[in-house]
C-alpha cells in the first residue's frame, strides 16, 4: 500500500518565508484544525499571517498572496522550520495547499519526521545556499540535488528517509513485514520486564 | 530490537499516550486502513486539550470540538482502550497523569502524539513526541522505526539560588544557545542543581526539551523516582517492584559516557526569567531589558517583528511592565508543587484591579490534593479563578480565551504569535513570577513579592 504520492522529483515555484522558528501553530492554528481528519486544512493554512485580522480576506503582504507566487509548490523558510506542537496537521495543511518541499537550515526533529509520512521532502541547506535560490527551483530526490537556473547545490538526507519519500512507502506495511520478530521480542521481554505489559480493560 | 540499516532502529514502544485532539485521527485512521491496535492494555487516552475547564463542564466550549471527544470515546470503546475522559477522577494533562498513575515508568519507551511528551523523560524513561502517523504505527506495530538521535548532556553544576525553579533554568538554558539548540538531539540533564530538584521539577525541566528543539530530555532515575513511584496505580507491586527498581538502579549513564555534544551551565548565575519575545529563546532575566539588538539565530526582521507584535521598544525594562491576565496552569507548571509555591506568593493578598487571574490545576488529582490544603481558597481570596484541570488557556482552539491583544504572564511554555489567541501577548515565567506579577498587575521579580 503506497501511503502517499512519491516525490522523487519536485519542481516548481518556491515561495520565500524566511523567518526563523516558524512554528506549528503559525503554520496551522489550532482553531482552524475543525474535523476528526487529514483533509480539507488548506483553507487554515497560515492562517494567522494569510488573512487580514477577522476576516478571510487575504492579506497582500503575505507571500502566498503574491501572484508571483501563486501555485507555489516548495517553500523556502529560515532555522528550526515547524517548532511547536506535534500537530500533523500542519504538514497535512501545508500538502493539501500543494506544498511538496520545505527547504531550510533547519527542521524541527518531530516535524521533520511528519514530513517523511506524508510526501513533503524536508530538505536542508544553509540559509546563504536558500538565499542564492530564484524563483523556479528544482529538487532531486535521488540525486540529492536543489536546482534554480543553471545554479545546482547538493543536499543531503537519511537513506531511509529518502526511499521511504521517493517510493511514497507505508512505513507500518513495511514495519508489519517483522510481525513476528517483533511478537518474538515481547514474548522474551514479557519475561524480562514483566511489569511492561498490562491486563486489558475488559 | 532490531537494526534497519545505517542509523535506523526498530524499538520496541511499551506504552502509547493519546489525547483527543490529535489521537482521535490517529485512531479513526488506523480503524479506517482495517489495522487492530496490537496491544491496546498499553496504549491510553485522555481528554485534556480541548475539555472546558470552568466548573460544572460537561464537554467542550471549542466550536467543533464535539467530534473530537466523540471520535475519542468510540474510537476508544471499539479498540479496547483505557479512557481517562473529562469525568473520571484520574483525568488530567496526559503528562501530568502519566506519571501520577505510573503509567510512565523508568526505562520504558512511551510515546504520544504530543509535543511536550519529553517530559516524562523525568522519570528515566525514553519518552517523546511523535505525529499521529508514528502513533498509528506504534499502535499497530508494537515498535517504531528510529533514527538514532545524537546525544548531549546539559550539566546544570551548583545550586540555583532562593526563589529559583526548574522553569528559570531551562528558559536560562535556551536563552543562552537559541531554541533551536538541542535540535534533534536526546538530551541528559545532569548536574547537583539537577539531582536536587524533585520529580516535579524534573518533569518541568524535561518538558521544555521541545522548546530546546530536542528530541527528548531525561534524568537518570533515582531514589526520587522510586519513592514517587511506589504504590501507585499501574506502578509494579511485591515481588516484581523489587525486581524491577533492582534494573532500574542501572539506567544511568556511565561516568565516562561520552555525548556528541556537552554544555554546562552555572546554576548559581541564574535569575528568574521572562520572555520578552515570541520565541521561548527570547527571554532575560526578569531585572534586565528587551535586548538592543537580535540575539545570534534570531535575525533582525524576526526581532523586529517580535518586538512589533509584542508592543514593547528596545531597552525597555521588563519589570513593571503591564499586564492584563496571569494564567497559572499546564504540563510544565500545572503540579501541586508549583500551585504551593504560587499559593505561597499571594497568601493575603489581592489581584491588582483589572488583571484576570486564572489557575487550572494538571490533573484532577492535583486539584482535590491542593483543595484538601486549602490552596484555592488562598487564590479564590486572592481574586483567582479556580478551575477544572485541562490544558485550558494554554493554547487556543477557538473557544475560551482571553480578551483580544490581552498581555498575558503564562507558567505555560509556548510564547508563540498567537499561541493563546490570536493577537495574544504571551510572557512565559515561573508560577512565582506569574504569582507575584498577578499581584502587583506588572511584571514583577517574585523575590521582591
Ligand atoms: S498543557 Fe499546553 S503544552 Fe501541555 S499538553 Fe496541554 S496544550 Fe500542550
Amino acid at each position: 500500500m503506497s501511503a502517499f504520492p512519491p516525490v522523487p522529483i519536485v519542481s516548481g515555484i518556491a515561495a520565500p518565508l524566511l523567518r526563523n522558528n516558524i512554528d506549528t501553530d503559525a503554520i496551522i492554528p489550532s482553531r482552524e484544525i475543525k474535523g476528526v481528519g487529514k483533509a480539507g486544512l488548506a483553507g487554515g493554512l497560515f492562517a494567522g499571517w494569510r488573512y487580514q485580522a477577522g476576516t478571510r480576506d487575504p492579506d497582500p503582504a503575505f507571500v502566498l498572496n503574491d501572484p508571483a507566487y501563486a501555485g507555489a509548490s516548495i517553500l523556502l523558510a529560515g532555522e528550526n522550520f515547524g517548532c511547536g506542537s506535534s500537530r500533523e496537521h500542519a504538514v497535512w495543511a501545508l500538502h493539501d495547499y500543494g506544498i511538496r518541499a520545505v527547504i531550510a537550515p533547519s527542521f524541527a526533529p518531530i516535524f521533520e519526521g511528519n514530513c517523511l509520512r506524508n510526501g513533503i521532502i524536508p530538505v536542508i541547506l544553509s540559509g546563504d545556499a536558500i538565499a542564492s535560490l530564484g524563483r523556479i527551483v528544482t529538487i532531486d530526490l535521488l540525486a540529492q540535488t536543489v536546482q534554480s537556473a543553471d545554479h545546482r547545490i547538493a543536499f543531503a538526507i537519511d537513506p531511509a528517509a529518502r526511499a521511504m519519500l521517493a517510493e511514497g512507502l507505508d512505513a507500518i506495511d513495511l514495519t508489519l513485514r517483522k510481525a513476528p520478530a517483533i511478537a518474538a521480542f515481547h514474548a522474551r521481554d514479557r519475561l524480562a520486564r514483566p511489569w511492561i505489559y498490562l491486563e486489558g480493560t475488559a | 530490537m532490531a537494526s534497519l540499516g545505517p542509523g535506523e532502529d526498530l524499538i520496541a514502544v511499551d506504552r502509547v499516550f493519546l489525547h483527543e485532539r490529535t489521537g482521535a485521527v490517529a485512531l479513526r485512521s488506523l480503524a479506517e486502513a482495517g489495522r487492530r491496535v496490537i496491544d491496546p492494555a498499553r496504549v491510553f487516552a485522555v481528554t485534556d486539550h480541548i475539555v472546558d475547564t470552568l466548573p460544572g463542564r460537561t464537554g467542550t466550549r471549542v466550536p467543533g470540538g464535539e467530534q473530537f471527544l466523540d471520535a475519542t470515546r468510540a474510537e476508544t470503546l471499539a479498540a479496547g482502550i483505557r479512557l481517562f475522559d473529562v469525568d473520571d477522577p484520574d483525568q488530567g494533562i496526559v503528562h501530568v497523569i502519566s506519571p501520577e498513575l505510573a503509567i510512565v515508568l523508568p526505562g520504558a519507551t512511551l510515546v504520544c502524539p504530543d509535543s511536550h511528551t519529553c517530559s516524562q523523560g523525568a522519570l528515566g524513561a525514553l519518552a517523546w513526541g511523535i505525529g499521529s502517523t508514528e502513533a498509528e504505527h506504534a499502535m499497530a506495530t508494537g515498535a517504531l522505526r528510529l533514527t538514532r538521535p545524537k546525544t548531549m548532556r546539559v550539566t546544570f553544576t551548583g545550586r540555583v539560588g532562593t526563589g529559583l525553579t526548574a522553569k528559570d533554568m531551562m528558559l536560562a538554558l535556551i536563552a543562552a544557545h537559541g531554541a533551536g539548540g538541542g535540535k534533534g538531539h536526546a538530551i541528559e540533564f545532569a548536574g547537583e542543581a539537577v539531582r536536587a530538584l524533585d520529580l516535579e521539577g524534573r518533569l518541568t525541566l524535561c518538558n521544555m526539551a521541545t522548546e530546546f528543539a530536542a528530541m527528548t530530555g531525561f534524568v537518570a532515575p533515582d531514589a526520587i523516582v522510586f519513592d514517587y513511584l511506589e504504590g501507585r496505580r499501574f506502578a509494579p507491586k511485591g515481588d516484581q517492584w523489587r525486581t524491577a527498581i533492582e534494573s532500574w538502579r542501572h539506567l544511568s549513564s556511565d561516568a565516562d559516557a561520552s555525548f556528541d555534544r556537552e554544555i554546562v551551565i552555572d546554576a548559581a548565575t541564574i535569575q528568574p526569567m521572562v520572555s520578552w519575545g515570541t520565541s521561548p529563546q527570547s527571554a532575560v532575566a526578569i531585572g534586565g531589558k528587551v535586548p538592543l539588538q537580535p540575539a545570534s539565530g534570531l535575525g533582525d526582521a524576526d526581532y523586529r517583528r517580535a518586538l512589533d507584535y509584542m508592543a514593547l521598544s528596545p531597552g525597555q525594562p521588563l519589570a513593571g511592565t503591564m499586564i492584563d491576565a496571569a494564567f497559572i496552569g499546564s504540563c510544565t507548571n500545572g503540579r501541586l508543587s508549583d500551585l504551593r509555591r504560587a499559593a505561597a506568593i499571594v497568601a493575603g493578598r489581592r489581584v491588582a484591579p483589572g488583571v484576570t487571574a486564572i489557575v487550572v490545576p494538571g490533573s484532577s488529582a492535583v486539584r482535590r490534593a491542593a483543595e484538601a490544603e486549602g490552596l484555592d481558597r488562598v487564590f479564590v481570596d486572592a481574586g483567582f479563578e479556580w478551575r477544572m484541570s485541562g490544558c485550558s488557556l494554554c493554547f487556543y482552539a477557538g473557544g475560551d480565551g482571553f480578551a483580544p491583544g490581552a498581555r498575558v504572564v503564562s507558567s505555560t511554555n509556548r510564547n508563540f504569535e498567537g499561541r493563546q489567541g490570536p493577537g495574544i501577548k504571551t510572557h512565559i515565567a515561573s508560577p512565582e513570577t506569574v504569582a507575584a506579577s498577578a499581584i502587583a498587575g506588572a511584571l514583577t521579580d517574585p523575590r521582591n513579592a
